[in-house]
């Protein structure tokens, strides 16, 4: 669409029907569902979908799931964390077998988008699951190959429950400008060199980007821990109006 | 977004996002609404959203006054907009 057009392309959002070619085990609680969605009209990075599931009976559950993968892939991959005693997700962080199907609509949420049009720097922090829209947003800058500076900070529980680990190691040592703070908040391995605790200012405030340089600022995760960053960021003088805040539900412990 | 969201925790607008767009064909969520009750001009995306899967209802990230609420029933869908003197859709790029 070229930068000209008046408004955005009036679209028809219709349920579509993914096919689930692969599933990735990413941790012992997440799994990512590879699928293959005919019709898939393309996303930016930061957008979601809507999942359906409709039972025998024909009741249906609808939850909102953020796109994991970069505009650029091949397939459309959401990752999916299992809340114990949900409705949804044990379904598809469990069962979800390849072949599967289920429907979805989307791309949804123009407002927490990240491209590289839209420059940087580039800083994101996120708990737990949190994590996904963030790296559909770091898959799409790799693979645009473009060095906006970028940083993110991460939480997680344990070690093991660091989602996209390996992933995130060799984006960082394509040393492209990416900079990547762990911090782990129930326990942390042997010689660990990382954070050992909860987000809080002054991890905001030394792996961060000053706020005089503007970054663009995105943050995903349990709602606890999207308040707290989101406000700290602007008690340390960032612009609200720069920062995108994505909550997923409850706090559930993470992060 | 959720069917059990809980309705004293809000996410945001942004989660809305499905189904706003069950009314209007552009998205909304990076539209730009103006308060009644403060002025205050943010975007829907950014607004606080109360609600689940069959309704929402957005209040104002200021001053917490409704600026949308929006129901489906099985017999159509309500929407209401009392609390927003207008809104403006940007021209996006891409
Ligand atoms: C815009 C948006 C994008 C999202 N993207 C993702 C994503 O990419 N990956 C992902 O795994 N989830 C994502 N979520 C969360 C997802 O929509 C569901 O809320 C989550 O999977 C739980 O659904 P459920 O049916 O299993 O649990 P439910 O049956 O809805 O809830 C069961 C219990 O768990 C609690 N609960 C609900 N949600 C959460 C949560 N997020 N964390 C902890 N406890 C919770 C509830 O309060 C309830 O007590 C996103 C949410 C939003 C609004």
């Amino acid at each position: 669409m070229p930068a000209t057009e008046a408004v955005a392309a009036p679209r028809r959002l219709e349920w579509l029907t993914a096919t689930v070619t692969d599933v990735i085990v990413e941790t012992p609680r997440v799994k990512s569902l590879v699928q293959d969605v005919p019709r898939w009209p393309g996303h930016r990075p930061g957008q979601h979908v809507d999942v359906r599931l409709t039972g025998e009976d024909g009741y249906q559950a609808q939850r909102s799931y953020s796109i994991a993968s970069a505009p650029e892939a091949a397939h459309l991959t959401l990752t999916v964390e299992r809340i114990e005693e949900g409705e949804v997700s044990p379904y598809l962080a469990g069962e979800v077998r390849p072949g599967d199907q289920f429907e979805l609509r989307g791309p949804i949420g123009g407002y927490f988008v990240w491209t590289v049009a839209a420059q940087g720097p580039l800083f994101l922090i996120a708990g737990g699951s949190g994590i996904v829209p963030l790296m559909a947003m770091l898959r799409h800058r790799a693979a645009a190959s473009v060095a906006v500076p970028a940083r993110l900070i991460y939480s997680s529980r344990t070690f093991g429950d660091i989602i996209y680990r390996d992933e995130l190691d060799r984006l960082m040592a394509r040393r492209d400008g990416l900079e990547i703070v762990h911090t782990l908040t129930r326990s942390q391995p042997a010689g660990w060199s990382g954070g050992m605790r909860r987000i809080d200012r002054e991890m905001v405030a030394s792996a961060g980007f000053p706020s005089s340089q503007r970054p663009r600022t995105f943050i995903c995760g349990p709602t606890q821990l999207v308040e707290y960053a989101a406000s700290t960021l602007q008690e340390l003088g960032h612009e609200a109006s720069l920062i995108k805040t994505e909550r997923f539900g409850p706090t559930g412990g993470v992060g | 977004m959720s069917e059990h969201a809980d309705t004293n925790a809000p996410l945001d607008g942004n989660s809305a996002a499905g189904l706003l767009h069950e009314l209007f064909a552009v998205d909304l969520t990076s539209a730009n609404v103006t308060c009644v009750g403060c002025g205050t001009v943010a975007e829907i995306g950014r607004e606080r959203a109360y609600g689940g899967a069959m309704g929402v209802v957005l209040r104002c990230v200021h001053c917490e006054a409704v600026v949308l609420r929006m129901v489906r029933t099985p017999a159509g869908c309500w929407l209401e907009m009392l609390g927003a003197r207008n809104l403006f859709v940007p021209a996006v790029e891409g």
